[in-house]
C-alpha cells in the first residue's frame, strides 16, 4: 500500500496533527503488575488518521496475540504500548524518542506504513529496537542495511510478478492487456506485471488512463479489438469499479485482475454486482473469509470475538509480528538484543504464512495471496502457488 | 497500426460522440454566461457535479421499481432524472449567481474579482460536498464516490461496422441534441431570448430599450444551469457513479469545447463539443488513452492559431432572430 494513499495522510493540517499528536501513545500507563513482570512492546501506525482503516486492523490482530499470551499468566507478561503515527514520518521520528527513552519498549510491531518505517529506521537500530512492520511493502526498505528491521509481508516487488505468474498457470494466456491510470504505484504495479508476461512469451498489449478521467471508451475498444485471454489492471479500486463496468457492457468477457489498491469491498459496490464477479485480486496480504478452514478458521472465530468485526486487512500479519515476539519473551529474552538474537532464528508456522527472516529482514515466504469476487463477496483462494480460480 | 486504426475507429466514434454531447450540454452554460456577462463562470463545473447528484439521489430513492428493460417506465425515469438534474442545477446556478456574483456587479468590482468569486465557489461546492453531502449521502466517511443502479439496458440496437450502438448512446446523444434544439429556438423565438441577445450585444442599450439585466442574467444562469442539469443526469445513466470533482476535467473539457466552436455561440457548443469528443478517442487510437487531454488541447491551439475566435465565431448576439 503505497503512492497516493500515504501521500493523502500528508495533506492534513498541520494543527490537527498537534493535538492529536498529544494525544497519542496514551496507551502507556503503569507496567508493574503483581511478581511477574512486564516488557513493553510498542505499535505504531496510523490509527486515527485517513488510512487508519488498514492499520486498525494489523493493531487489533497483535493486541489479541497478547491478550492471548497474557491470558496464560506467563512469568514475564507483555504490554501493548500503542503509538498513533497518523502515517506521518515526521510524528513517527518524536514519538520513537518517546517509546525509546520514556516507555523503554524493548521491541515495535511496525510501523504500519513505508514512509514512516524509512523515518525512524536508523534511531531503531541505534537503539538496537527490533522492529517487524506487518503491513509496509516498499521494497527499498530492505536495502538500508539495518539489522534491527523485519517485516512479515512481500514486498511491491513480489506482486506484479506474483499476480502475473498466477494468471499464466491458471489460464494459459497467449495474449495479455495491461492497463493502469497514471499514479505511481499503478503505473509501477502495471509495468512489472507486462514484464513478467513479456519473460514468459506472453504478448502485451497495454493502455493508460488519467486517474480522474471516467469515460474508458477509448480503452474499452482497444481491449475489444486486442482480445485478449486475460486483462491486469494496476490501480485503486474507485478506477477499477467504473473501468470493469465498462469493459463488461462493451462486450468484454476475458477475466480482469488488479493488486492490493483495488482489494476493498468498494470494488464491488462501484462496478455493480454482475460487473465485478470474477474479477481476481491479489495481494501479500492475507485476509481469511467466512469460510476458510483450520488455523485460519480459529483465527477467524477469534477476532471476530475479540475485535467484534470480521478480519481485515493486515490483521494477521499484524497477528504474526506479535507472536514473533511473544516466542521471544517466552524465550528469557527481554532486552531488545536478545529478543533481536531470537528473531534470527524464529521459525514457526504463523497464521498468514511461516514465519522466518532472511538476513535483511525480509520474510522468508514472500506469498501472495489470491481472491477472487464470488456472489458479490471478495473470497480468498488461497496463496497463489496454491489457489485455484473458480470459474 | 492500420489494423489497429480500422478495428478502432467506429467504436471510438461512438464513443467520441457520447460524451462529445454531454461536453456540449456543459459548454452551453460557459458560452451562455461568457455571451451575456463576459465571465467565464468557473463554478459551472460543480452546478454539473450537482446535476448527477440530483440524478443519484432519485435513482437511489426509487432503485427497488427501478425497471432495467426498455419501456414507458424507463423513458419515465430518464424524463425525471433530466428533469429534477435540471431543476436542481438551474436553481444552484441561480443561487450562485445570487450569492457569488451579483453583489460585486452591483458594487462595481472588476471582471478580475467575478473570477475569483466563481472559483472560490468552485472550490467550497466541490468541499461541501466531499465533506458533508457525499457521506451523508453513501453512509460512508472519506472522500468516496457513490454509485448509481442501472435503469437503462445495455442492448445493442445496431451495428455500424464493429462498432455496437447501444440503447444508452442514442439515448444521450438524442436527449443531448433535442435540449439543444429547444434552447436554441428558446434564445431566437421567444421574447426572453431576445432580451438575452440584446443584452449580450449591448447591455447599456438593452436597460434603455427597458430589458431588466438582473432578470436576464438570472434567467441565463437559469438556463445553462438546466443544460448542465440534463447533462449530468445523462452522464449519470451512462457512467453510473459520480464523485465530488466529477466537474473538474469534465468542466475544463466543455470550457475548452466552448471556445473551440466559438465562445458565446451556442451552436459553436454543440459543434465543439463534439469535435472534441472525437478528436479525444481518434487520437487515443494512435497514441493510448493517457494522451487523450495532450491531444484535445493541441487541438485547441491549433484551431485557435488559424481561428482565434473558434471554429463558428464567437457571439450570442449574432444568433439569427
Amino acid at each position: 500500500m503505497s503512492g497516493a494513499r500515504l501521500g493523502r495522510v500528508l495533506v492534513l493540517a498541520a494543527a490537527a496533527s498537534l493535538v492529536l499528536g498529544a494525544c497519542a501513545g496514551g496507551g502507556g500507563g503503569s507496567s508493574s503488575g503483581g511478581d511477574a513482570t512486564t516488557v513493553k512492546i510498542g505499535f505504531m501506525g496510523d490509527l486515527t488518521g485517513e488510512n487508519s482503516a488498514i492499520v486498525i486492523p494489523p493493531r487489533n490482530g497483535a493486541k489479541m496475540a497478547i491478550a492471548e499470551y497474557n491470558a496464560k499468566n506467563p512469568k514475564t507478561k507483555i504490554e501493548l504500548v500503542e503509538y498513533d503515527s497518523q502515517g506521518k514520518p515526521d510524528q513517527a521520528t518524536s514519538l520513537i524518542t518517546k517509546a525509546v527513552g520514556t516507555d523503554k519498549i524493548v521491541g515495535l510491531i511496525g510501523p504500519a506504513f513505508s514512509g514512516e518505517s524509512k523515518a525512524i529506521g536508523a534511531q531503531l537500530e541505534e537503539n538496537k529496537i527490533p522492529s517487524i512492520s506487518p503491513s509496509a511493502t516498499n521494497p527499498g526498505l530492505a536495502k538500508n542495511g539495518w539489522k534491527y528491521w523485519h517485516r512479515v509481508v512481500a514486498n511491491d516487488n513480489d506482486q506484479g510478478p506474483g499476480i502475473a505468474e498466477f494468471l499464466i498457470k491458471a489460464k494459459s494466456p497467449k495474449k495479455a492487456f495491461v492497463l493502469s491510470d497514471d499514479q505511481e504505484y499503478s503505473v509501477g504495479l502495471a509495468e512489472a506485471v507486462a514484464k513478467t508476461f513479456k519473460d514468459k512469451g506472453v504478448a502485451v498489449e497495454t493502455d493508460k488512463f488519467a486517474k480522474d478521467a471516467s469515460d474508458y471508451s477509448s480503452t474499452v475498444s482497444k481491449v475489444k479489438s486486442a482480445n485478449p485471454d486475460v486483462i491486469v489492471y494496476g490501480g485503486y479500486y474507485a478506477q477499477l469499479g467504473r473501468l470493469l463496468k465498462q469493459l463488461r457492457d462493451g462486450g468484454v468477457t476475458a477475466i480482469v485482475a488488479s493488486g492490493d489498491g483495488s482489494l476493498d469491498a468498494q470494488l464491488i459496490s462501484g462496478a455493480g454486482q454482475a460487473a465485478a464477479e470474477g474479477a481476481v485480486l491479489a495481494c501479500p496480504c492475507n485476509i481469511p473469509s467466512a469460510d476458510v478452514t483450520g488455523n485460519l478458521k480459529t483465527f477467524f472465530d477469534n477476532y471476530k470475538k475479540s475485535a467484534n468485526a470480521d478480519p481485515a486487512i493486515y490483521s494477521t500479519e499484524g497477528y504474526d509480528a506479535a507472536t514473533a515476539f511473544i516466542k521471544a519473551v517466552e524465550g528469557g529474552n527481554t532486552t531488545g538484543e536478545k529478543i533481536m538474537d531470537f528473531l534470527k532464528t524464529v521459525n514457526f508456522e504463523g497464521v498468514s504464512k511461516p514465519i522466518k527472516f532472511k538476513d535483511n529482514g525480509e520474510p522468508e515466504a514472500n506469498s501472495i495471496f489470491i481472491y477472487q469476487v464470488k456472489g458479490g463477496v471478495l473470497k480468498l483462494l488461497g496463496p497463489s502457488a496454491e489457489a485455484k480460480l473458480e470459474g | 497500426m492500420l489494423q489497429d486504426f480500422l478495428n478502432q475507429i467506429l467504436p471510438s466514434t461512438v464513443g467520441g460522440l457520447v460524451i462529445g454531447s454531454i461536453y456540449a450540454l456543459v459548454a452551453l452554460g460557459y458560452t451562455m454566461v461568457y455571451g451575456v456577462l463576459r465571465l467565464i463562470n468557473f463554478a459551472h463545473s460543480e452546478i454539473f457535479m450537482i446535476g448527477t447528484f440530483a440524478s443519484l439521489v432519485l435513482l437511489t430513492a426509487i432503485a427497488p421499481a427501478a425497471p432495467a428493460t426498455f419501456g414507458i417506465a424507463m423513458i419515465g425515469t430518464l424524463l425525471l432524472c433530466m428533469v429534477v438534474s435540471a431543476i436542481a442545477s438551474g436553481g444552484a446556478a441561480v443561487l450562485l449567481e445570487t450569492v457569488a456574483y451579483r453583489p460585486l456587479r452591483k458594487r462595481g468590482a472588476t471582471k478580475l474579482a467575478a473570477l475569483i468569486s466563481a472559483i472560490g465557489a468552485s472550490i467550497f461546492l466541490q468541499e461541501l460536498f466531499a465533506l458533508e453531502i457525499i457521506p451523508w449521502l453513501t453512509d460512508k466517511p472519506g472522500r468516496n464516490q457513490a454509485s448509481a443502479p442501472r435503469f437503462v439496458p445495455r442492448d445493442e440496437l445496431f451495428h455500424i461496422g464493429n462498432a455496437a450502438v447501444r440503447l444508452d448512446h442514442v439515448i444521450v446523444i438524442i436527449a443531448a441534441v433535442l435540449v439543444m434544439i429547444a434552447l436554441d429556438q428558446t434564445v431566437s423565438k421567444t421574447r426572453i431570448g431576445r432580451g438575452i441577445r440584446a443584452t449580450a450585444q449591448d447591455p447599456e442599450a438593452a436597460v434603455l430599450m427597458g430589458v431588466s439585466i438582473d432578470n436576464i442574467v438570472r434567467v441565463t444562469f437559469l438556463l445553462g444551469g438546466a443544460m448542465a442539469g440534463v447533462a449530468g443526469a445523462l452522464y449519470l445513466m451512462e457512467i453510473e457513479n459520480t464523485v465530488f470533482n466529477v466537474g473538474f476535467v469534465l468542466g475544463i473539457k466543455a470550457f475548452t469545447a466552448a471556445v473551440l466552436g466559438g465562445i458565446g455561440n451556442l451552436r459553436g457548443a454543440l459543434l465543439g463539443g463534439i469535435v472534441l469528443g472525437l478528436i479525444e478517442n481518434w487520437g487515443a487510437i494512435f497514441l493510448g488513452s493517457q494522451w487523450k487531454d495532450v491531444i484535445a488541447f493541441t487541438v485547441l491551439v491549433i484551431v485557435l492559431m488559424f481561428r482565434p475566435t473558434g471554429i463558428l465565431g464567437e457571439s450570442l448576439q449574432r444568433a439569427r432572430a
